[in-house]
């Protein structure tokens, strides 16, 4: 594991050993050329078949009206209709945003703030670390399908680990009552993501050259003033890798409010609209494809700089 | 891991004094850790419980006796080996496919250089980045559209079938092992291969012999979270596969719910039994499991 977490950082700081471009690819025999192309092709042909034609398909059928059973010579196109009637007509698609949006915030401000709290106090010389990281891991090694299932016994109304606890005098039905259960499920999926965020900031603060920190105190900064000056501005890229994942996560809850009661009183979901349209009972794939493209922009808009940042540093070598 | 990175340099006779500080940290991160664990505690509770117990007292009690017996009725009514084995049938092919297609293209775009080795790193990146709900309506018709023979798939086509399944996770797992291998394989000198090459190994001999064996802490990291991301896995299957039977277990929990009645106390008892495996294998191999997505992140 040493070896697995150094690797990585050896290269970071300086750029990757120089290298002759060009020259190793013109010095290959005939069969190995073929091997290599078999070995970048065949991957690469199972990966665009299978994700980036389906991507694009959902993009097509977005201006399509179809139900998706019959052949191909029913689909009847219709332009940007679909985006037109999910704007103004489709009563579930608002409250899908703003769903998704709240569901994002929520990601964003709590396990971010929780897990780099946690992170900070947790690197440093401590008895116990290992055994307060596993537990605080251990979450995340539950799908958040079964998350879902082991908070349904903390928050129902009978018995339920949250109302007893409370003592209420009125059982609240956290799951039920649509104005909360938005908030309760969020806290079960808060509570699977603080965890990851904690890792990978533990990996961002170990990567931070204690030369930095060092001399930050001789120059006279308290620790919050070297953390929120020095520290927190040089892990820029973990910074990033952890809007990604959380933005990227926010998009794709689905698992946890479909085993709660399918996407909705409540829990209406983007995603939950999209497949629908495949396992629920609606069925109007033209519909379902445009809240997919919706969902395909928004998650583009944080991939690409992402790319951007990861792979602009080897363009440069 | 702190342990492990830190060890050697530390002097073992330096003890710190106790200041309430320290104190004050170790309470806290304690109750964070009880509060962490309280939901599968609770759920632990729950399932070693009798219904008769826990409908005359409610949950919230000291349990009068505790008992297995709501395992071995999950396992029994929920038809768990049934679909254990299902979700074995996926995993398995599906995580070794995926680390041997991503491994290739891993050496192929790191040992030399082609025009387009950012564009097909970058291709593969952004795939598993996506969403899976920008993929799955056009997948799902995709799946209809392909035929098999019988002895491939029961249902003739790739829905329905397990071997729909390990292809979207093979297509869609590949993207992120294709970046954490190819960021390792960059970090092992070049003179190596070029050694090779020149004593005439073959580039199959070169990925085969020489890079894959020096990967091998990389790939047990991708292998354990490969493992818990595909046995995990709840969308493509509850998508692709329509016959219940069919079903992994992950994706088979929403029937079993409707097996198991109200009674909580067996849902608890079947959720941790669908839990196990995972947790069986962060607990054997957390460092792996850690350092994979460690891996993931530590690039840029």
């Amino acid at each position: 594991m040493t070896a697995l977490q150094e690797k990585p950082k050896a290269v970071t700081p300086s750029g990757s050993p120089p290298r002759r471009r060009g020259k190793r690819a013109t010095a290959l025999a005939g069969t190995d050329k073929l091997v290599l192309a078999l070995m970048l092709g065949i991957p690469a042909f199972v990966h665009l078949l299978f994700v980036w034609i389906p991507a694009l398909g959902s993009v097509a059928l977005s201006f399509s009206r179809w139900n998706g059973i019959g052949g191909f010579e029913d689909i009847e196109w219709i332009g940007v209709g679909n985006y037109v009637e999910i704007f103004s007509e489709y009563p579930r698609f608002w409250p899908a945003v703003q769903h998704n949006l709240i569901w994002l915030l929520f990601l964003l401000i709590v396990p971010t703030s929780v897990g780099l709290l946690l992170a900070v106090l947790l690197d440093r010389e401590l008895r116990f670390s290992r055994i307060y990281q596993s537990a605080l891991y251990m979450p995340m090694v539950l799908s958040l399908a079964l998350v879902g299932f082991i908070w349904q016994l903390i928050y129902t109304p009978d018995g339920g680990l949250l109302n007893s606890v409370l003592g209420l005098d009125k059982p609240v039905d956290w799951i039920g009552d649509s104005d909360i259960n938005l908030y309760a499920v969020m806290v079960a999926a808060a509570w699977r993501h603080t965890g990851y965020i904690m890792l990978l900031y533990l990996a961002g603060l170990k990567s931070v050259d204690p030369a930095l920190k060092e001399a930050a105190s001789l120059d006279g900064a308290s620790a919050s003033q070297t953390f929120f000056r020095v520290t927190f501005p040089v892990m820029k890229p973990v910074n990033i890798v952890v809007a990604v994942v959380t933005v990227i996560e926010a998009l794709r809850a689905f698992d946890i409010v479909y085993v709660i009661n399918k996407g909705r009183n409540g829990l209406e979901l983007l995603s939950v609209l999209v497949t629908d349209n495949i396992i629920g009972e609606a069925s109007r794939i033209g519909r379902g494809s445009a809240v997919a493209v919706i969902l395909l922009t928004i998650s583009l808009g944080v991939i690409i700089p992402y790319l951007y940042q990861v792979f602009s540093k080897e363009n440069r070598t | 891991m702190t342990a492990t990175l830190e060890r050697p340099s530390v002097p073992v006779k330096k003890t710190r004094p106790i200041t309430p500080a320290r104190i004050a940290l170790h309470v806290f991160l304690v109750l964070t850790c009880l509060m962490t664990l309280a939901p599968l505690l609770w759920a632990v509770y729950a399932s070693l419980r009798t219904y008769e117990d826990t409908s005359v007292n409610g949950y919230f009690s000291i349990a009068k006796s505790l008992t297995f017996e709501n395992f071995a009725k999950a396992w029994e009514i929920g038809d768990l080996p049934h679909f254990y084995w299902n979700t074995f049938l996926i995993t398995v092919p599906a995580l070794v496919i995926t680390l041997l297609l991503s491994s290739m293209v891993a050496f192929g775009v790191s040992r030399f250089s082609f025009k387009f080795n950012i564009a097909l790193l970058m291709l593969f990146t952004a795939g598993n980045l996506l969403p899976q709900q920008v993929i799955v309506t056009p997948l799902w018709r995709l799946y209809r559209l392909i035929e098999l023979p019988a002895w491939m798939s029961e249902s003739e086509s790739l829905i329905d079938s397990p071997l729909g399944v390990i292809l979207i996770h093979i297509a869609f797992q590949m993207g992120f092992c294709t970046f954490v291998l190819s960021n390792y394989m960059k970090t092992i000198p070049y003179e190596l291969t070029e050694a090779a090459r020149v004593d005439g190994a073959s580039v199959f001999r070169q990925y085969w012999q020489l890079t894959l064996p020096l990967c091998r802490p990389v790939l047990a990291a991708l292998a354990t979270l490969e493992f818990t991301w595909i046995y995990n896995d709840f969308l493509w299957a509850l998508v692709l596969i329509q016959d219940g039977d069919k079903m992994p277990v992950t994706s088979a929990l929403q029937n079993l719910k409707g097996t198991f009645f109200t009674d909580n106390n067996l849902i608890a008892a079947g959720s941790l039994l669908v839990a196990l495996p995972t947790l069986v294998v962060f607990f054997v191999l957390q460092r792996q499991f850690v350092g994979g997505l460690t891996l993931g992140s530590t690039k840029g």
